[in-house]
């Protein structure tokens, strides 16, 4: 037996760990489309959850403690996951020449396709909407708007302006719809796979799940690409030109704009 | 009927095969698969030709030694058959067929056809078995066992450990075979004593043989000639987590 077949993690063990790396991101990917919906309810409403979100009770060290386990969580996914995949290839190295398949899903094997395009997806957000450098810099070209928070007003980063902005781009819109269609298959397969990993499902409960992941799949699909899509469609964009008027008429406190 | 044959052939494990096209003519309907192979092998040995090496033996569904794939499918067309269940008449006049051996690293290609299995003794020798003391047998209905249980028993002793759920299995993965037969002794009293034992042992045989991790395609049940199902790979799931944190727990005292 070679070292690596000695230490490798028992085949369980890895689906577990998958399984329950999903649950975790499957319950943010739920709270953080709830979230953005506000953008439907008027800036006010998602500036000021953008506030409460940066504003946490014991902040920052619990916004950090959140963020660092979403990405224990993501790097874990992807750590099993590649694991699993070169392990499967391995143990399969040739198809049939009538390969045949039964009733595997297009979305279950592709799993490891959509897994990787939905990372590259996330490091792109992260890096346009958290850090706000692509594909411009929208800490200089974003200014700032009146939020209430209880019962205070005060002037907060204009996130809604942020994303109208954002998704005025058809490109980065499409990107953004396209890649939730690939999480909404990654999800109709993982969310009632989930369920098996852990020994949650039976005969019985199998198609329920699967009608269940569908819909959750489906779900999430329109709940995300609602947003890009509205803003295509002109939503939000005589608000954001309004207040880049106002903006490049007063620029707002820090900070300081160069431009 | 006439039939078009493409059939794997390879000398030996350590050559590579490839197909070889044969014709056949004046197949009977009513031959099984394996008696249209056998029409074959004679036609070739009476022109003095090597005939195709495959697996069979009981011919009737019960032993698991037939292991064909069929058009792409792993024991051909038919739910819930054998290949040495399987009859000429679900074939067309004219059509072509191509048989191939199981692939899977774990299943080495030992000639043509028939390919090496020692993989699944491995697993069943970690603790496909009940430790029992030998002499009189036991009265029985001493050990009560309710009928629910004793017919999900036998849903997973059914398995008779062709090998299909591997072959079909795009992972090469052996759960289903394996979770049957763990799930079929962990089900029942006689199995109790020795459940979490036999759970951690046969899954780590299985993964040390080589065979790839479930990730729920659901091919190994489609295939399955005794029609055995996931649930039984949900079973094993569920029995290994709790091994697991057994015997985490038991090192502790
Ligand atoms: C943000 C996002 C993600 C969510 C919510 C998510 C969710 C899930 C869930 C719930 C499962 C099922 C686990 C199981 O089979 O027990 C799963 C499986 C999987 N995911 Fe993800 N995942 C995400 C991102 C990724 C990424 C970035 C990769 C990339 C490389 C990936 C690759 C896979 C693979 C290969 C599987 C195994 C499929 C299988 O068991 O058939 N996922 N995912
Ligand atoms: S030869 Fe025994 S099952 Fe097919």
């Amino acid at each position: 037996m070679s070292a690596t077949e000695s230490c490798r993690i028992p085949s369980l063990v890895k689906k577990y760990l998958m399984a329950i790396s999903g649950l975790v991101l499957v319950l943010f990917i739920v709270g953080h489309m709830l979230g953005n919906l506000q953008f439907f309810i008027g800036p006010e409403v998602i500036n000021a959850y953008a506030f409460h979100l940066h504003h946490l009770p014991g902040a920052p060290v619990s916004l950090w403690l959140i963020r660092s386990s979403l990405l224990g969580a993501l790097v874990v996914h992807v750590w099993m996951a590649i694991l699993l995949t070169k392990e499967n290839r391995a143990a399969r190295p040739e198809d049939y020449l009538g390969q045949k398949t039964r009733v595997a899903t297009y979305a279950a094997r592709t799993m490891p396709v959509t897994g990787v395009l939905i990372l590259a997806f996330v490091v792109f957000h992260i890096l346009q909407y958290t850090t706000r450098v692509v594909p411009v810099d929208y800490n200089q070209t974003i200014g700032q708007s009146a939020i209430e928070v209880g019962h205070v007003e005060l002037e907060y980063f204009d996130v809604f302006a942020m994303m109208v902005s954002g998704f005025s781009s058809p490109l980065i819109s499409f990107f953004y719809i396209v890649t939730m269609g690939l999480l909404c298959m990654h999800l109709s397969h993982g969310v009632a796979s989930m369920f098996q990993s852990v020994g949650l499902r039976n005969e019985s409960w199998r198609p329920k799940l699967k009608c269940a992941a569908a819909i959750f799949g489906w779900v999430i699909f329109l709940g995300f690409a609602s947003i890009p899509a509205s803003v295509l469609a002109g939503y939000g964009e005589p608000y954001l030109s309004a207040k880049e008027t106002a903006w490049a008429n007063a620029p707002v406190t820090p900070p300081p704009s160069s431009h | 009927m006439h039939l078009h044959l493409k059939i794997w052939r390879q000398k030996n494990g350590d050559q590579p095969g490839k197909f070889v096209s044969y014709e056949l003519p004046e197949v009977d309907e009513g031959s099984s698969f394996l008696e249209m192979l056998d029409i074959m092998n004679e036609q070739m040995v009476s022109k003095g030709e090597e005939p195709v090496a495959f697996d069979h033996d009981c011919r009737e569904g019960i032993c698991g030694m037939c292991s064909l794939v069929i058009n792409g499918e792993a024991h051909g067309p038919q739910r819930a058959t054998t290949a040495c269940q399987l009859h000429m008449r679900h074939f067309k006049d004219g059509d072509t067929i191509t048989i191939e051996p199981w692939r899977a690293k774990a299943f080495p290609v030992v000639k043509d056809l028939v390919v090496d299995r020692t993989a699944f003794d491995k697993v069943i020798q970690a603790g496909g078995f009940i430790t029992a003391r030998t002499g009189s047998a036991q009265d029985a209905n001493e050990v009560p066992i309710p009928k629910p249980v004793a017919d999900k028993a036998m849903d997973a002793a059914a398995c008779i450990g062709c090998g299909a759920c591997v072959a079909a299995c795009p992972n090469g993965s052996a759960m289903l075979f394996t979770s049957a037969k763990a799930g079929h002794l962990n089900l029942l009293p006689q199995g109790k004593a020795e459940k979490d034992e036999r759970t951690l042992k046969m899954v780590e045989a299985m993964d040390k043989a080589g065979f790839g991790n479930c990730t729920n395609y659901g091919e190994c049940q489609a295939v399955c000639p005794k029609e055995i199902t996931l649930d039984f790979i949900a079973k094993m799931n569920r029995d290994y987590a709790t091994a697991r944190v057994r015997k985490f727990f038991s090192k502790a005292c």
